[in-house]
Protein backbone atom coordinates (compact mmCIF):
# COMPACT_ATOMS: atom_id res chain seq x y z
CA UNK A 1 0.00 0.00 0.00
CA UNK A 2 1.19 3.48 -0.70
CA UNK A 3 1.74 5.98 1.70
CA UNK A 4 -0.21 8.26 -0.60
CA UNK A 5 -2.70 7.35 -3.10
CA UNK A 6 -4.44 10.02 -5.35
CA UNK A 7 -7.21 8.48 -7.11
CA UNK A 8 -9.18 10.80 -10.28
CA UNK A 9 -8.47 13.82 -8.18
CA UNK A 10 -10.71 16.86 -9.70
CA UNK A 11 -10.80 20.17 -8.14
CA UNK A 12 -12.34 23.54 -9.61
CA UNK A 13 -12.70 27.01 -8.60
CA UNK A 14 -15.71 28.05 -9.21
CA UNK A 15 -16.41 26.66 -12.92
CA UNK A 16 -12.64 26.54 -13.90
CA UNK A 17 -11.63 23.36 -13.54
CA UNK A 18 -8.26 23.08 -12.30
CA UNK A 19 -7.23 19.51 -12.02
CA UNK A 20 -9.11 16.92 -14.20
CA UNK A 21 -9.26 13.67 -12.50
CA UNK A 22 -5.23 13.33 -11.58
CA UNK A 23 -4.18 9.67 -9.89
CA UNK A 24 -0.59 9.31 -8.52
CA UNK A 25 0.98 7.31 -6.06
CA UNK A 26 3.90 8.34 -3.29
CA UNK A 27 5.48 5.39 -1.88
CA UNK A 28 7.08 5.34 1.82
CA UNK A 29 10.43 6.62 1.44
CA UNK A 30 10.35 8.04 -2.30
CA UNK A 31 10.76 11.50 -2.95
CA UNK A 32 8.48 12.42 -5.62
CA UNK A 33 8.48 15.79 -7.90
CA UNK A 34 5.53 16.76 -9.19
CA UNK A 35 6.93 19.13 -12.15
CA UNK A 36 4.70 21.30 -14.68
CA UNK A 37 4.33 24.89 -15.98
CA UNK A 38 2.80 28.29 -14.47
CA UNK A 39 -0.41 27.27 -13.60
CA UNK A 40 -0.60 23.25 -14.34
CA UNK A 41 -1.58 23.01 -11.07
CA UNK A 42 0.62 22.08 -8.64
CA UNK A 43 -0.08 24.31 -5.81
CA UNK A 44 -3.95 22.99 -6.10
CA UNK A 45 -2.51 19.76 -6.59
CA UNK A 46 -0.93 19.91 -2.45
CA UNK A 47 -3.74 22.17 -1.23
CA UNK A 48 -6.16 19.75 -2.15
CA UNK A 49 -4.12 16.67 -0.60
CA UNK A 50 -3.87 18.94 2.89
CA UNK A 51 -7.27 20.18 2.88
CA UNK A 52 -7.32 23.89 2.23
CA UNK A 53 -8.87 22.95 -0.91
CA UNK A 54 -11.93 21.01 -1.51
CA UNK A 55 -12.35 17.91 -3.61
CA UNK A 56 -15.32 17.97 -6.39
CA UNK A 57 -14.56 14.08 -7.57
CA UNK A 58 -12.06 11.45 -6.71
CA UNK A 59 -10.45 10.29 -3.61
CA UNK A 60 -7.09 10.72 -1.33
CA UNK A 61 -5.87 8.68 0.65
CA UNK A 62 -2.90 8.90 3.41
CA UNK A 63 -1.88 5.49 5.11
CA UNK A 64 -4.75 3.58 3.74
CA UNK A 65 -6.95 6.47 5.50
CA UNK A 66 -9.39 7.99 3.13
CA UNK A 67 -8.61 11.78 4.06
CA UNK A 68 -10.06 13.60 0.93
CA UNK A 69 -12.65 15.45 3.56
CA UNK A 70 -10.78 15.49 6.36
CA UNK A 71 -10.26 19.49 7.52
CA UNK A 72 -7.14 20.70 6.77
CA UNK A 73 -6.11 21.47 11.05
CA UNK A 74 -6.54 17.16 11.39
CA UNK A 75 -4.55 16.19 8.28
CA UNK A 76 -1.09 17.85 10.30
CA UNK A 77 -1.65 15.30 13.11
CA UNK A 78 -1.74 12.11 10.97
CA UNK A 79 1.48 12.64 9.71
CA UNK A 80 1.73 15.10 6.93
CA UNK A 81 3.15 18.20 6.95
CA UNK A 82 3.28 21.04 4.32
CA UNK A 83 5.71 23.77 3.49
CA UNK A 84 3.53 25.81 1.35
CA UNK A 85 4.28 28.09 -1.57
CA UNK A 86 5.58 31.18 -0.90
CA UNK A 87 6.68 29.91 2.73
CA UNK A 88 4.17 31.68 4.01
CA UNK A 89 6.08 31.93 7.95
CA UNK A 90 4.38 34.02 10.21
CA UNK A 91 6.24 36.98 10.15
CA UNK A 92 4.96 38.87 13.72
CA UNK A 93 6.49 35.80 15.47
CA UNK A 94 9.97 34.74 15.98
CA UNK A 95 11.61 31.99 14.26
CA UNK A 96 11.43 29.86 18.32
CA UNK A 97 7.97 30.74 17.54
CA UNK A 98 7.56 29.80 14.68
CA UNK A 99 8.84 26.43 15.29
CA UNK A 100 6.75 25.91 17.90
CA UNK A 101 3.40 26.59 15.98
CA UNK A 102 4.38 23.87 14.00
CA UNK A 103 4.77 21.33 16.76
CA UNK A 104 1.04 22.76 17.50
CA UNK A 105 -0.85 19.21 17.54
CA UNK A 106 2.05 17.82 19.31
CA UNK A 107 1.52 16.98 23.42
CA UNK A 108 4.63 15.29 24.79
CA UNK A 109 7.13 18.46 25.84
CA UNK A 110 10.74 15.97 25.41
CA UNK A 111 9.44 14.62 22.51
CA UNK A 112 8.78 18.22 21.14
CA UNK A 113 12.40 19.39 22.30
CA UNK A 114 14.07 16.10 20.93
CA UNK A 115 12.77 17.12 17.53
CA UNK A 116 13.74 20.81 17.86
CA UNK A 117 17.56 19.81 18.65
CA UNK A 118 17.14 17.87 15.46
CA UNK A 119 15.99 20.95 13.44
CA UNK A 120 18.47 23.12 15.37
CA UNK A 121 21.07 20.50 13.90
CA UNK A 122 19.52 20.58 10.41
CA UNK A 123 19.26 24.30 10.05
CA UNK A 124 22.04 26.18 12.72
CA UNK A 125 20.89 29.15 10.42
CA UNK A 126 17.98 29.17 12.54
CA UNK A 127 19.24 28.63 15.90
CA UNK A 128 21.41 31.60 15.56
CA UNK A 129 17.97 33.60 14.90
CA UNK A 130 15.63 32.09 17.40
CA UNK A 131 14.78 35.93 18.86
CA UNK A 132 14.39 37.20 15.51
CA UNK A 133 10.86 37.98 13.53
CA UNK A 134 10.40 35.74 10.67
CA UNK A 135 9.47 39.03 8.47
CA UNK A 136 13.46 39.90 9.05
CA UNK A 137 14.98 36.51 7.96
CA UNK A 138 15.96 36.57 4.12
CA UNK A 139 14.35 34.51 1.71
CA UNK A 140 16.26 31.64 1.86
CA UNK A 141 16.25 31.64 5.75
CA UNK A 142 12.43 32.02 5.36
CA UNK A 143 12.47 28.82 3.20
CA UNK A 144 14.33 27.23 5.89
CA UNK A 145 12.26 27.98 8.24
CA UNK A 146 9.25 26.75 7.04
CA UNK A 147 10.56 23.90 6.86
CA UNK A 148 12.25 23.72 9.94
CA UNK A 149 7.98 23.97 11.05
CA UNK A 150 6.73 21.71 9.04
CA UNK A 151 9.64 19.04 10.67
CA UNK A 152 8.28 20.08 14.01
CA UNK A 153 5.06 18.07 13.37
CA UNK A 154 7.22 14.63 12.59
CA UNK A 155 5.94 14.26 9.63
CA UNK A 156 5.93 11.08 7.86
CA UNK A 157 5.68 12.90 4.34
CA UNK A 158 6.26 16.54 3.68
CA UNK A 159 5.38 18.13 0.64
CA UNK A 160 6.63 21.06 -0.77
CA UNK A 161 5.97 24.08 -3.09
CA UNK A 162 8.36 25.23 -4.75
CA UNK A 163 10.76 25.00 -1.98
CA UNK A 164 13.82 26.94 -4.88
CA UNK A 165 11.36 29.73 -5.58
CA UNK A 166 13.63 33.51 -5.81
CA UNK A 167 16.63 31.68 -4.19
CA UNK A 168 20.26 32.40 -5.37
CA UNK A 169 21.85 28.90 -6.99
CA UNK A 170 24.17 28.68 -3.93
CA UNK A 171 20.87 28.77 -1.22
CA UNK A 172 19.12 26.36 -4.26
CA UNK A 173 21.43 23.87 -3.88
CA UNK A 174 21.51 24.04 -0.03
CA UNK A 175 18.00 23.38 0.16
CA UNK A 176 17.73 20.59 -2.31
CA UNK A 177 20.81 18.76 0.21
CA UNK A 178 18.37 19.43 3.17
CA UNK A 179 15.16 17.82 1.14
CA UNK A 180 17.46 14.63 0.44
CA UNK A 181 18.72 14.75 4.17
CA UNK A 182 15.56 15.15 5.89
CA UNK A 183 14.55 12.11 3.30
CA UNK A 184 17.29 9.80 3.92
CA UNK A 185 16.06 10.66 7.73
CA UNK A 186 13.09 8.71 6.83
CA UNK A 187 10.71 11.09 5.85
CA UNK A 188 8.23 10.68 2.35
CA UNK A 189 8.85 13.95 0.14
CA UNK A 190 6.36 15.07 -2.76
CA UNK A 191 8.13 17.88 -4.28
CA UNK A 192 6.94 20.20 -6.97
CA UNK A 193 9.50 22.08 -8.63
CA UNK A 194 9.63 24.62 -11.27
CA UNK A 195 13.47 23.92 -11.65
CA UNK A 196 13.08 20.74 -13.16
CA UNK A 197 16.30 20.00 -13.32
CA UNK A 198 17.08 19.92 -9.95
CA UNK A 199 13.80 18.29 -8.60
CA UNK A 200 14.54 15.46 -10.78
CA UNK A 201 17.95 15.06 -10.08
CA UNK A 202 16.88 13.90 -6.47
CA UNK A 203 13.77 12.24 -7.04
CA UNK A 204 13.31 8.89 -7.51
CA UNK A 205 10.13 9.46 -9.88
CA UNK A 206 8.26 11.99 -11.24
CA UNK A 207 4.80 12.53 -12.78
CA UNK A 208 4.81 15.85 -14.93
CA UNK A 209 1.16 17.99 -14.46
CA UNK A 210 -0.10 19.79 -18.00
CA UNK A 211 -3.05 22.02 -17.41
CA UNK A 212 -4.68 20.01 -14.55
CA UNK A 213 -3.87 16.24 -16.08
CA UNK A 214 -0.94 14.31 -15.40
CA UNK A 215 0.89 13.77 -18.86
CA UNK A 216 3.88 11.87 -18.24
CA UNK A 217 5.17 9.34 -15.49
CA UNK A 218 7.94 7.38 -15.18
CA UNK A 219 11.51 6.82 -13.26
CA UNK A 220 13.49 10.31 -12.82
CA UNK A 221 16.30 9.12 -14.68
CA UNK A 222 13.87 8.16 -17.48
CA UNK A 223 11.89 11.92 -17.65
CA UNK A 224 15.41 13.39 -17.75
CA UNK A 225 16.22 11.92 -21.00
CA UNK A 226 12.56 11.91 -22.07
CA UNK A 227 12.99 14.63 -25.36
CA UNK A 228 9.14 16.18 -24.05
CA UNK A 229 10.25 16.56 -21.18
CA UNK A 230 14.41 18.33 -21.97
CA UNK A 231 12.35 20.40 -24.52
CA UNK A 232 9.97 21.78 -22.26
CA UNK A 233 11.38 21.79 -18.68
CA UNK A 234 14.81 21.49 -19.01
CA UNK A 235 15.68 24.17 -21.83
CA UNK A 236 17.49 22.03 -23.78
CA UNK B 1 -7.00 69.95 40.79
CA UNK B 2 -9.38 70.18 38.45
CA UNK B 3 -7.09 69.18 35.72
CA UNK B 4 -6.04 65.95 37.18
CA UNK B 5 -9.90 65.82 37.90
CA UNK B 6 -10.70 65.73 34.28
CA UNK B 7 -7.44 63.73 33.46
CA UNK B 8 -8.36 60.67 35.63
CA UNK B 9 -12.12 60.46 34.41
CA UNK B 10 -10.33 60.56 30.73
CA UNK B 11 -8.51 58.17 31.95
CA UNK B 12 -11.22 55.78 33.29
CA UNK B 13 -13.79 56.13 30.48
CA UNK B 14 -10.76 55.26 27.87
CA UNK B 15 -10.06 52.48 29.92
CA UNK B 16 -13.80 51.09 29.22
CA UNK B 17 -13.22 52.54 25.28
CA UNK B 18 -9.94 50.28 25.64
CA UNK B 19 -11.84 47.24 26.92
CA UNK B 20 -14.44 47.37 24.33
CA UNK B 21 -12.04 48.65 21.47
CA UNK B 22 -9.99 45.06 22.37
CA UNK B 23 -13.18 43.43 21.15
CA UNK B 24 -13.28 45.19 17.97
CA UNK B 25 -9.77 45.10 17.14
CA UNK B 26 -9.28 41.47 18.25
CA UNK B 27 -12.32 40.31 15.93
CA UNK B 28 -10.77 41.90 13.52
CA UNK B 29 -7.45 40.55 13.31
CA UNK B 30 -8.58 37.48 14.00
CA UNK B 31 -11.62 36.66 11.58
CA UNK B 32 -10.90 39.76 9.27
CA UNK B 33 -14.15 41.51 9.34
CA UNK B 34 -15.88 44.79 11.10
CA UNK B 35 -17.74 42.93 13.96
CA UNK B 36 -20.80 46.41 13.78
CA UNK B 37 -22.76 44.39 16.66
CA UNK B 38 -20.27 44.35 19.12
CA UNK B 39 -21.69 47.90 20.75
CA UNK B 40 -25.08 46.19 21.05
CA UNK B 41 -23.39 43.64 23.12
CA UNK B 42 -22.71 45.89 25.60
CA UNK B 43 -26.14 47.18 25.84
CA UNK B 44 -27.39 43.08 26.25
CA UNK B 45 -24.07 43.03 28.64
CA UNK B 46 -25.85 45.88 30.43
CA UNK B 47 -29.65 44.44 30.50
CA UNK B 48 -28.27 41.50 31.36
CA UNK B 49 -26.71 42.33 34.80
CA UNK B 50 -29.55 44.99 35.58
CA UNK B 51 -32.31 42.29 35.37
CA UNK B 52 -30.02 40.26 37.45
CA UNK B 53 -29.41 42.67 39.87
CA UNK B 54 -33.03 43.95 40.02
CA UNK B 55 -33.71 40.29 41.09
CA UNK B 56 -33.38 40.34 45.17
CA UNK B 57 -32.12 37.41 45.85
CA UNK B 58 -29.18 38.32 43.42
CA UNK B 59 -26.00 39.53 44.19
CA UNK B 60 -23.80 41.82 42.56
CA UNK B 61 -21.10 39.04 42.02
CA UNK B 62 -23.65 36.72 40.76
CA UNK B 63 -25.18 39.66 38.30
CA UNK B 64 -21.87 40.37 36.91
CA UNK B 65 -20.85 36.63 36.64
CA UNK B 66 -24.18 36.05 34.58
CA UNK B 67 -23.65 38.95 32.41
CA UNK B 68 -20.39 37.54 31.24
CA UNK B 69 -21.81 34.69 30.58
CA UNK B 70 -25.12 35.76 28.25
CA UNK B 71 -22.89 37.72 26.37
CA UNK B 72 -19.67 35.55 25.76
CA UNK B 73 -22.23 32.66 24.70
CA UNK B 74 -24.49 35.18 22.16
CA UNK B 75 -21.04 36.44 20.85
CA UNK B 76 -20.15 32.90 20.09
CA UNK B 77 -23.57 32.22 18.77
CA UNK B 78 -24.00 35.03 16.74
CA UNK B 79 -20.84 34.23 15.01
CA UNK B 80 -21.85 30.83 14.30
CA UNK B 81 -24.84 31.27 12.84
CA UNK B 82 -24.50 35.10 11.17
CA UNK B 83 -20.89 35.00 10.35
CA UNK B 84 -19.51 31.56 9.90
CA UNK B 85 -21.75 31.07 7.03
CA UNK B 86 -20.13 33.92 5.12
CA UNK B 87 -16.57 32.89 5.87
CA UNK B 88 -15.79 32.96 2.24
CA UNK B 89 -18.24 36.01 1.19
CA UNK B 90 -16.63 39.30 0.07
CA UNK B 91 -16.21 41.46 3.09
CA UNK B 92 -19.36 43.93 2.30
CA UNK B 93 -21.63 41.14 2.65
CA UNK B 94 -20.17 40.61 6.00
CA UNK B 95 -20.30 44.05 6.99
CA UNK B 96 -24.09 44.15 6.19
CA UNK B 97 -25.09 41.07 8.05
CA UNK B 98 -23.16 42.60 11.28
CA UNK B 99 -25.03 45.71 10.83
CA UNK B 100 -27.93 43.62 10.91
CA UNK B 101 -27.56 41.75 13.63
CA UNK B 102 -26.98 45.40 15.20
CA UNK B 103 -30.41 46.22 14.22
CA UNK B 104 -32.02 43.12 15.43
CA UNK B 105 -30.01 43.03 18.98
CA UNK B 106 -31.60 46.76 19.60
CA UNK B 107 -34.96 45.93 18.16
CA UNK B 108 -35.27 42.89 20.82
CA UNK B 109 -33.97 44.93 23.43
CA UNK B 110 -36.76 47.63 22.57
CA UNK B 111 -39.53 44.61 22.54
CA UNK B 112 -38.81 43.40 25.65
CA UNK B 113 -37.41 46.08 27.52
CA UNK B 114 -39.28 49.40 26.16
CA UNK B 115 -37.47 52.54 25.12
CA UNK B 116 -38.02 54.10 28.34
CA UNK B 117 -34.15 54.21 29.65
CA UNK B 118 -33.67 52.10 33.10
CA UNK B 119 -32.15 53.58 35.74
CA UNK B 120 -28.59 51.44 36.42
CA UNK B 121 -27.96 50.73 39.90
CA UNK B 122 -24.05 50.98 40.62
CA UNK B 123 -21.72 47.58 40.77
CA UNK B 124 -20.00 50.14 43.61
CA UNK B 125 -23.16 51.04 45.27
CA UNK B 126 -23.04 52.10 48.59
CA UNK B 127 -19.02 51.84 48.46
CA UNK B 128 -17.00 55.00 49.81
CA UNK B 129 -14.70 57.07 47.17
CA UNK B 130 -11.44 56.25 46.14
CA UNK B 131 -10.04 59.18 47.05
CA UNK B 132 -10.72 62.65 48.41
CA UNK B 133 -7.98 65.00 48.32
CA UNK B 134 -8.42 68.51 50.50
CA UNK B 135 -6.73 72.18 50.47
CA UNK B 136 -3.55 71.32 52.36
CA UNK B 137 -4.43 68.69 54.27
CA UNK B 138 -3.71 64.67 53.92
CA UNK B 139 -6.12 63.21 51.50
CA UNK B 140 -8.28 60.01 52.27
CA UNK B 141 -8.26 57.09 50.52
CA UNK B 142 -11.68 54.93 50.98
CA UNK B 143 -13.17 57.26 53.25
CA UNK B 144 -16.69 58.29 53.22
CA UNK B 145 -17.16 62.53 53.06
CA UNK B 146 -19.57 61.55 55.64
CA UNK B 147 -16.71 60.40 57.97
CA UNK B 148 -14.43 62.75 56.80
CA UNK B 149 -12.06 64.01 60.39
CA UNK B 150 -12.23 67.62 58.67
CA UNK B 151 -15.21 68.89 59.20
CA UNK B 152 -17.78 69.72 56.82
CA UNK B 153 -14.94 70.92 54.57
CA UNK B 154 -15.45 70.12 51.19
CA UNK B 155 -12.59 68.48 48.97
CA UNK B 156 -10.85 69.85 46.04
CA UNK B 157 -10.59 66.69 44.42
CA UNK B 158 -12.99 63.42 44.56
CA UNK B 159 -12.35 60.28 42.99
CA UNK B 160 -15.00 58.01 42.52
CA UNK B 161 -15.31 53.97 43.33
CA UNK B 162 -16.42 53.72 39.60
CA UNK B 163 -13.68 55.75 37.88
CA UNK B 164 -11.41 53.86 40.07
CA UNK B 165 -12.59 50.60 39.26
CA UNK B 166 -12.91 51.10 35.56
CA UNK B 167 -9.46 52.16 35.69
CA UNK B 168 -7.57 49.30 37.67
CA UNK B 169 -10.28 46.44 36.18
CA UNK B 170 -9.34 47.46 32.64
CA UNK B 171 -5.40 47.48 33.74
CA UNK B 172 -5.76 44.22 35.28
CA UNK B 173 -7.72 42.24 32.32
CA UNK B 174 -5.58 44.33 29.68
CA UNK B 175 -2.37 42.64 31.48
CA UNK B 176 -4.38 38.95 31.46
CA UNK B 177 -5.45 39.66 27.65
CA UNK B 178 -1.58 40.53 26.79
CA UNK B 179 0.16 37.19 28.65
CA UNK B 180 -3.08 34.95 27.35
CA UNK B 181 -1.76 35.69 23.70
CA UNK B 182 1.73 36.02 23.91
CA UNK B 183 2.50 33.12 26.70
CA UNK B 184 0.28 30.61 25.97
CA UNK B 185 -0.50 27.91 22.89
CA UNK B 186 -4.02 29.28 22.38
CA UNK B 187 -3.18 32.63 22.05
CA UNK B 188 -0.15 32.18 19.92
CA UNK B 189 -2.96 30.21 17.91
CA UNK B 190 -4.40 33.52 17.43
CA UNK B 191 -1.97 35.54 16.04
CA UNK B 192 -1.11 32.91 13.58
CA UNK B 193 -4.34 32.89 12.28
CA UNK B 194 -4.81 36.65 12.30
CA UNK B 195 -1.41 36.93 10.31
CA UNK B 196 -2.43 33.81 7.96
CA UNK B 197 -5.33 31.93 8.50
CA UNK B 198 -4.15 29.01 5.52
CA UNK B 199 -0.69 28.62 7.01
CA UNK B 200 -2.44 28.38 10.58
CA UNK B 201 -4.50 25.59 9.51
CA UNK B 202 -1.45 23.92 8.05
CA UNK B 203 0.20 23.57 11.36
CA UNK B 204 -3.01 22.07 12.85
CA UNK B 205 -4.72 24.95 14.31
CA UNK B 206 -8.68 24.81 14.14
CA UNK B 207 -9.63 27.98 12.71
CA UNK B 208 -12.81 28.06 13.36
CA UNK B 209 -12.73 27.21 16.81
CA UNK B 210 -10.25 30.39 17.35
CA UNK B 211 -12.59 32.38 15.48
CA UNK B 212 -15.46 31.20 18.51
CA UNK B 213 -12.73 32.10 21.10
CA UNK B 214 -12.07 35.58 19.84
CA UNK B 215 -15.80 36.50 19.75
CA UNK B 216 -16.02 34.57 23.21
CA UNK B 217 -13.13 36.92 24.56
CA UNK B 218 -14.40 40.04 23.04
CA UNK B 219 -17.75 39.19 24.13
CA UNK B 220 -16.44 39.03 27.62
CA UNK B 221 -14.96 41.85 27.88
CA UNK B 222 -18.17 43.80 26.31
CA UNK B 223 -19.76 42.69 29.52
CA UNK B 224 -17.11 43.62 31.59
CA UNK B 225 -16.82 46.90 29.68
CA UNK B 226 -20.70 47.39 29.61
CA UNK B 227 -20.99 47.12 33.95
CA UNK B 228 -18.21 49.68 34.22
CA UNK B 229 -20.01 52.42 31.97
CA UNK B 230 -23.18 51.89 33.53
CA UNK B 231 -22.00 52.29 36.97
CA UNK B 232 -20.48 55.62 36.17
CA UNK B 233 -23.32 56.87 33.56
CA UNK B 234 -26.16 55.66 35.28
CA UNK B 235 -28.96 55.23 32.28
CA UNK B 236 -29.31 52.01 30.19
CA UNK B 237 -31.60 51.92 26.98
CA UNK B 238 -31.50 49.80 23.87
CA UNK B 239 -29.34 52.13 22.27
CA UNK B 240 -27.46 52.26 24.98
CA UNK B 241 -24.23 50.35 22.98
CA UNK B 242 -24.13 52.13 19.67
CA UNK B 243 -21.92 55.19 21.04
CA UNK B 244 -19.03 52.98 22.79
CA UNK B 245 -19.35 50.78 20.05
CA UNK B 246 -18.72 53.72 18.00
CA UNK B 247 -16.18 55.34 19.78
CA UNK B 248 -14.70 52.13 20.63
CA UNK B 249 -14.14 51.39 17.15
CA UNK B 250 -12.64 54.58 16.25
CA UNK B 251 -9.97 53.80 18.92
CA UNK B 252 -8.92 50.61 17.71
CA UNK B 253 -8.66 52.52 14.60
CA UNK B 254 -6.93 55.22 16.07
CA UNK B 255 -4.14 52.19 17.80
CA UNK B 256 -3.82 50.70 14.08
CA UNK B 257 -7.07 48.00 14.06
CA UNK B 258 -6.10 44.38 14.49
CA UNK B 259 -3.21 45.71 17.13
CA UNK B 260 -4.15 44.51 20.88
CA UNK B 261 -2.02 46.93 22.53
CA UNK B 262 -2.83 49.65 19.87
CA UNK B 263 -6.47 49.42 21.05
CA UNK B 264 -5.41 49.76 24.51
CA UNK B 265 -3.69 52.57 24.06
CA UNK B 266 -6.12 53.86 21.32
CA UNK B 267 -9.12 53.67 23.81
CA UNK B 268 -7.42 55.44 26.49
CA UNK B 269 -6.21 58.19 24.19
CA UNK B 270 -9.54 58.85 22.93
CA UNK B 271 -11.29 58.76 26.46
CA UNK B 272 -9.20 61.61 27.59
CA UNK B 273 -8.95 63.52 24.50
CA UNK B 274 -12.55 63.57 24.63
CA UNK B 275 -13.10 64.55 28.34
CA UNK B 276 -10.18 67.57 28.44
CA UNK B 277 -11.65 68.64 25.31
CA UNK B 278 -15.37 68.51 26.95
CA UNK B 279 -13.58 70.41 30.10
CA UNK B 280 -11.90 73.14 28.07
CA UNK B 281 -12.83 73.33 24.84
CA UNK B 282 -17.29 72.68 24.77
CA UNK B 283 -18.82 69.51 25.79
CA UNK B 284 -20.85 70.15 22.53
CA UNK B 285 -17.72 69.81 19.99
CA UNK B 286 -16.15 66.52 22.44
CA UNK B 287 -17.38 64.38 19.43
CA UNK B 288 -16.38 66.31 16.66
CA UNK B 289 -12.89 66.97 18.32
CA UNK B 290 -11.96 63.11 18.99
CA UNK B 291 -12.67 62.62 14.92
CA UNK B 292 -10.86 65.56 14.21
CA UNK B 293 -7.94 64.22 15.92
CA UNK B 294 -8.55 60.46 14.32
CA UNK B 295 -8.43 62.18 10.97
CA UNK B 296 -5.10 64.29 11.92
CA UNK B 297 -3.50 60.81 13.52
CA UNK B 298 -4.45 58.76 10.04
CA UNK B 299 -3.24 61.41 7.51
CA UNK B 300 0.04 61.31 9.14
CA UNK B 301 -0.07 57.75 10.13
CA UNK B 302 -2.69 56.04 7.86
CA UNK B 303 -2.38 52.24 9.69
CA UNK B 304 -3.21 53.93 13.11
CA UNK B 305 -0.59 54.69 16.02
CA UNK B 306 0.54 50.72 16.53
CA UNK B 307 -0.80 50.13 12.82
CA UNK B 308 1.60 47.35 10.78
CA UNK B 309 2.99 48.63 8.31
CA UNK B 310 1.17 47.25 5.24
CA UNK B 311 4.08 46.37 2.52
CA UNK B 312 5.06 42.74 3.37
CA UNK B 313 8.50 40.70 2.16
CA UNK B 314 7.66 38.82 -0.88
N1 LIG C 1 -8.01 31.13 -6.19
C1 LIG C 1 -8.13 30.84 -7.50
N2 LIG C 1 -9.22 31.20 -8.18
C2 LIG C 1 -9.37 30.89 -9.50
N3 LIG C 1 -8.46 30.21 -10.19
C3 LIG C 1 -7.34 29.83 -9.56
C4 LIG C 1 -7.13 30.11 -8.19
N4 LIG C 1 -5.92 29.60 -7.82
C5 LIG C 1 -5.42 29.03 -8.92
N5 LIG C 1 -6.28 29.15 -9.99
C6 LIG C 1 -6.07 28.64 -11.34
O1 LIG C 1 -5.85 27.25 -11.29
C7 LIG C 1 -4.81 26.86 -12.17
C8 LIG C 1 -3.75 26.10 -11.40
O2 LIG C 1 -3.10 27.00 -10.49
P1 LIG C 1 -1.94 26.53 -9.52
O3 LIG C 1 -1.68 27.64 -8.58
O4 LIG C 1 -2.29 25.22 -8.96
O5 LIG C 1 -0.74 26.38 -10.54
P2 LIG C 1 0.77 26.01 -10.25
O6 LIG C 1 1.07 24.81 -11.08
O7 LIG C 1 1.05 25.90 -8.82
O8 LIG C 1 1.52 27.27 -10.88
P3 LIG C 1 2.85 28.04 -10.39
O9 LIG C 1 3.99 27.28 -10.90
O10 LIG C 1 2.73 29.37 -11.07
O11 LIG C 1 2.80 28.14 -8.92
C9 LIG C 1 -4.32 28.14 -12.82
O12 LIG C 1 -4.91 28.23 -14.10
C10 LIG C 1 -4.81 29.23 -11.93
O13 LIG C 1 -5.11 30.39 -12.66
MG1 LIG D 1 2.17 26.97 -7.53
Amino acid sequence: MALLEIDKLEVYYGSINALKGISFNVERGEIIALIGANGAGKTTTLHTITGLLPAKKGSIKLDGHDITKAPAHRIVSMGMAHVPEGRRVFAQLTVYENLMLGAYTRKDKDEIAATLENVYYRFPRLKERLKQTAGTLSGGEQQMLAMGRALMSKPSIILMDEPSMGLSPLYVSEIFDIIQEINKAGTTVLLVEQNAKKALSIANRAYVLETGNIVLAGDASELMNNEQVKKAYLGE
Amino acid sequence: MSFISYLVSGLSLGSIYALIALGYTMVYGIAKMLNFAHGDIIMVGGYAAFLAMSASWCPIWLAMIISVTVCTVLGVVIEKVAYRPLRSAPPLAVLITAIGVSYLLQNIALLTQSATPKTFKSIAAGAPPFLLVFEGKAPLFFTKLSDSPYGGESPVLTISMETFLAIVVSLVIMAALTLFINKTKAGKAMLACSEDRGAAQLMGINVNATISMTFAIGSALAAVAAMLMCSAYPLLSPTTGSMPGIKAFVAAVFGGIGSIPGAMIGGVLLGVIEQLSKAYISSQLSDAIVFLVLIVVLIIRPTGIMGKKISEKV
